[in-house]
């Protein structure tokens, strides 16, 4: 330290020892996010090792059966139970798909008008309002979803004459759809008041209409910011657990008709490692296996979805 | 104007027939009458009373913050976007108040084009910028008619011949000055009567403005322009009339000669001798 | 003139064209207007629905028996079931009489039998005693169950009807509040079921939260906003932490259960852990907004702390981070709100268990409230439903309270510099 050596010596005083002591302690604080990662990764990969031994990885990821009830006796029929994912990825996929397609519309024209047609005081409460929506815990979401929503949907099937599971895709997924209305709305709102006024005023002052302008000139702009936030929503919807625990099937369920009931990943995730489990059993492992599917694919959709948004920001700071 | 008119060529077409009419009975293009503009409770200008002269330069010249911008963004209605922005007394386009109840906003500013402070292309292709206007009025009927008027404004903007081999590149890809000059061919696409220009050469360097303001002086043969600026050397060149205004006011208005060569009142004379910047 | 007529058809098109143009403005704005209506009628209706069902939990019926205690013997059960059969002398068959018990809750024994404990001189005297009744009779007194319902629609039987009605008759029905609810555990009988293990569990799970992710959030935002030198390492902490902010939090269930339960073998459903994983997931919002809070902090604060030979800990200690603090709890409060409502990651780590008893420390079984609202709305009885409303209504006004005192800690210290 230059200061002590004005004295004459290199001993550290007491007041630089304590320093250095929390600074130490400052970088151990940092590294506990890192550790986090590092956990998640290695127990997630080390069970889904002992897995993939008893269960090979091709028939996880390519099969079309998913039951994987284990046997009581060795000799039992269908004993050693079926661990096909591609059932759970489309029940997710399905699932995924209707919630985006009710918060990708509702959430990007909600976000329009608030920004550009609303009034300052309309402004001033519809927007806490609508954030008031992610802020509600899920399971109040699941249910609501199951008590309210499910049976609205079946009896308006019935009346129409189409046959509508109490636990149909669709009920789950519009809920979730509504939940992420307000995740998507904001990201669109950061992104479409990034865009410089400037460019707003071009569009208006050539005679451009307020939905012109917004179309034409904001949105294409804006339009890597919503991109990035859409991944996000995407990574979220597809990792929410509890609306689908409530609101979703059990059985797995390979279909692509939103009336039926499909299940998950999540949903998956929760059956298996709730109740009596079997610890080193297939049945028990394979929820790893599927929780690190779910970590990668999230993971992914989180990297780009950042890199996106971060680049985006950038141009126009 | 009234040669062009005769002309009948077809690009002057909607500005002619009314161009004759004004020049049998000469009266001013635009005018305002006791203007006055609140910011909230406000007042951002008093009472303005000006006439802008048809196919002359108009020059609105004052220190900062004397509501020359204010003022400007008043003519095509701009401050409409303004939240809180209110506006008492009349604003006239060939003797119509534009403010009146029933006036379209969008045809407008088709009459009226604007050209704003920092080039402001849109993040699309040089043809697209020039041919938006255009297209979202719906002027050209095929796109033969839309590339002739592409090429017709990027050619009066005097930018034709340094586009012309890259007209799909991005209108972002081009130097400040000949953005601003992109700009200006996108406002003139659109065949305005009137261009506003706010501080148009505020962010360019000594070359880029010396170009804009020859193809000003240009563009006066078939247009009425109006042109907020802060250099007075620039307004002296430019403009046949100038008007002053000094904290939300008008205080001189005339033929620019007499208001930088004899300012009848103190204030403008103490601006355009240097001594208020 | 063919230029002329050129024109006159130009500016037809183009005043049609405006036309257009304004629908197409008007259209695009109400799309706006729906899309923002759909958020906040939704936002109405999930409250209505909640408040709607969850609201008669708050009160519960209780029915006054009476009931002759023998003076030996410890059968209270036997006394309930008399004391109901001499009120309703008719009832004979087998059938019936148990329709007759379900007036009354399965606790009503257990309430004699303490009150004869404590009152040894009942014995052998006839009592009359207030007990709660069947969750049945409970729905039908609150108006949940109607009449007007075919018989084998409804839960409660005709028969059963015709004795509340008797009994409301001789004033022996009443509803109170239901402070039971507030302070006992869970229950297979919804009338006996309350939330105390879940509102402690919950509030142990995150004091252990807060305990851990309010510390470690601070000081790695300080480290990596103040004192770290940008290079590859903190840039690596930094996109750690965004991702980690996206992980699904039933992947923090996993590692919770992997790491914490089978690798260092804590309990199972402790609130301990269930506060660790909780924590882990507030972490990286905390470190975010603290980071944010700091950013805010004007540099020529730091600067006048190190001229007057501060070193640079003490400076950001002793000065910006008491100025970031307001923002940091902000955060905090609003990341601790969140964890609150996390559902997914304790049911991995097994704070999904039937506890009846009131946990005593951070390693007894617990459940917390969201956990405890998933289980209640798996049940089909409809004593539940309500429970299950009920316990969403006390989540969501701790959830709301939080919030906003986030909001007002926000706008109260929001500094202008």
């Amino acid at each position: 330290m230059p200061r002590n050596r004005v004295f004459g010596t290199s001993i550290p005083t007491r007041k630089v020892i304590v320093e250095r002591m929390v600074m130490g302690l400052l970088i151990a604080c940092s590294t506990v996010a890192v550790l986090t990662t590092i956990g998640i990764v290695l127990s997630l990969v080390f069970e889904s090792f002992l897995f993939f031994r008893k269960v090979p990885i091709t028939d996880f990821l390519f099969g079309l059966q998913w039951s994987p009830q284990t046997a009581i006796r060795a000799d039992q029929v269908g004993a050693s139970g079926a661990f096909g994912a591609i059932p759970l990825l489309v029940g997710t996929a399905l699932i995924s798909a209707i919630a985006l397609s009710v918060s990708g519309p509702v959430g990007l024209y909600a976000a329009i008008y608030i920004a550009e047609y609303a009034s300052p005081r309309f402004r001033a409460v519809v927007k806490p309002a609508l954030e008031v929506l992610a802020g509600i815990p899920t399971v109040v979401y699941g249910f609501f979803a199951a008590l309210f929503v499910a049976p609205l949907l079946r009896q308006g099937g019935e009346s129409i004459g189409l046959a509508v599971s109490s636990e149909s895709a669709l009920a789950a997924g519009l809920v979730m759809g509504v939940m992420t209305i307000p995740f998507v709305s904001s990201i669109t709102d950061d992104a479409i008041t990034a865009v410089p006024s400037a460019l707003k005023e071009g569009a208006l002052g050539m005679g451009a209409t307020r939905s012109e302008m917004v179309r034409q000139v904001v949105l294409p702009a804006a339009l890597p910011g919503i991109a990035g936030g859409m991944l996000l929503a995407t990574s979220r919807v597809i990792g929410e657990t509890m609306i689908v625990v409530m609101a979703a099937g059990l059985t797995a369920n390979l279909t692509i008709n939103p009336l039926e009931a499909v299940t998950t990943v999540t949903v998956q995730i929760v059956t298996l490692l709730t109740g009596d489990q079997e610890f080193d059993s297939a049945k028990t492992l394979s929820a790893f296996a599927l929780g690190l599917l779910l970590f990668v694919v999230t993971l992914i959709l989180n990297v780009i979805a950042l890199k996106i948004v971060k680049t985006y920001r950038e141009q126009y700071d | 104007m009234t040669s062009s008119g005769m002309e009948a060529s077809p690009e002057t077409q909607s500005g002619a027939n009314v161009h004759v009419l004004d020049s049998a009975q000469p009266v001013a293009k635009m005018a305002t009458e006791d203007l006055t503009v609140f910011y909230g409770d406000k007042p951002a200008l008093h009472d303005i009373n000006l006439e802008i002269e048809p196919h002359h330069v108009t020059a609105l010249i004052g220190p900062s913050g004397c509501g020359k911008s204010t003022f400007i963004r008043c003519l095509n209605r701009m401050n409409d976007v303004v939240p809180g922005c209110r506006i008492e007394g009349q604003v006239k386009l060939d003797g119509e108040d534009i403010y009146a109840s029933g006036q379209d906003v969008v045809q407008l500013r088709t009459r009226i084009g604007m050209v704003f402070q920092k080039p402001n292309p849109f993040p699309k292709s040089i043809y697209d910028n020039v041919a938006y206007g255009p297209k979202i009025h719906g002027m050209c009927a095929n796109s033969e008619e839309r590339d002739a008027i592409v090429l017709r404004s990027l050619d009066r903007a005097g930018l034709l011949d340094e586009v012309r081999d890259r007209l799909r590149a991005p209108g972002t890809s081009l130097s400040g000055g000949q953005q601003q000059r992109l700009c200006i061919a996108r406002a003139i696409a659109v065949e305005p009567e009137i261009i506003l220009m706010d501080e148009p050469c505020s962010a360019l360097d000594p070359i880029a403005t010396a170009r804009i303001e020859e193809l000003i002086a240009e563009l006066k043969e078939r247009y009425t322009i109006v042109i907020v600026t802060h250099s007075m050397q620039q307004a002296a060149r430019l403009s046949q009339k100038t008007a002053y205004f000094h904290l939300g006011r008008l205080v001189e208005k005339g033929d620019t000669e007499t208001v930088f060569g004899d300012p009848q009142d103190e204030r403008t004379r103490d601006y355009v001798m240097g001594r208020i910047g | 003139m063919i230029e002329q007529v050129d024109t006159v058809k130009r500016q037809k098109r183009m005043a049609d064209l405006r036309d257009k143009r304004h629908k197409a403005e008007v259209r695009f704005r109400r799309i706006g207007v729906a899309a923002v209506s759909v958020g906040l009628i939704f936002l109405t209706v999930l409250f209505g629905v909640v408040l709607a069902s969850g609201l008669s939990a708050f009160k519960q019926t209780y029915v006054q028996i009476d009931v002759a205690v023998d003076a030996e013997g410890d059968n209270y059960q036997g006394m309930v079931k008399r004391g109901l059969r001499e009120y309703f002398p008719e009832v004979k068959k087998r059938r019936d009489k148990r329709k007759l018990y379900a007036l009354v809750s399965s606790e009503a024994p257990y309430r004699l039998k303490a009150l004869v404990e404590e009152n040894p001189g009942y014995r052998g005297k006839a009592v009359s005693l207030w007990v709660r009744a069947g969750a049945d009779v409970d729905m039908f007194v609150k108006g949940e169950i109607s009449r007007a319902l075919p018989e084998d629609e409804r839960r409660l039987k005709d028969r059963q009807i015709a004795w509340v009605d008797s009994l409301e008759d001789d004033g022996r029905v009443e509803t109170r509040f239901n402070w039971h609810f507030f302070t006992s555990g869970d229950s297979r009988e919804p009338e006996l079921a309350g939330i105390a293990v879940a509102v402690l569990g919950s509030l142990f799970s995150l004091l252990v939260c807060l305990a851990l992710s309010f510390p470690l959030g601070v000081l790695t935002a300080v480290y990596l906003e103040e004192l770290a030198t940008r290079n590859r390492w903190t840039d690596f902490i930094e996109v750690n932490i965004n991702n980690l902010a996206a992980v699904p939090s039933i992947v923090f269930g996993l590692l919770g259960l992997a790491v914490f339960l089978n690798v260092f073998e804590l309990p199972r459903s402790a609130p301990m852990v269930g506060g660790m994983v909780l924590a882990l997931m507030t972490l990286p919002t905390i470190i975010i907004t603290g980071r944010a809070a700091l950013k805010a902090v004007p540099p020529s604060i730091r600067e006048a702390a190190l001229a007057v030979g501060a070193s640079p800990l003490q400076a950001v200690f002793h000065h910006v981070l008491p100025l970031a603090m307001p923002g940091v709890l902000t955060g905090t409060i609003i990341g601790t709100a969140r964890a609150l409502g996390e559902t997914a990651p304790l049911l991995m780590i097994g704070m999904v268990a039937f506890v009846v008893d009131l946990p005593e420390t951070i390693l007894s079984p617990a459940t917390a409230l969201p956990v405890q609202v998933f289980l209640w709305a798996d049940s089909p009885e409809r004593g539940f439903e309500e429970r299950t409303a009920a316990a969403i209504l006390i989540l969501l006004a701790f959830t709301i309270l939080m919030n906003l005192t986030a909001v007002l800690l926000r706008k109260k210290y929001e500094i202008r510099w």
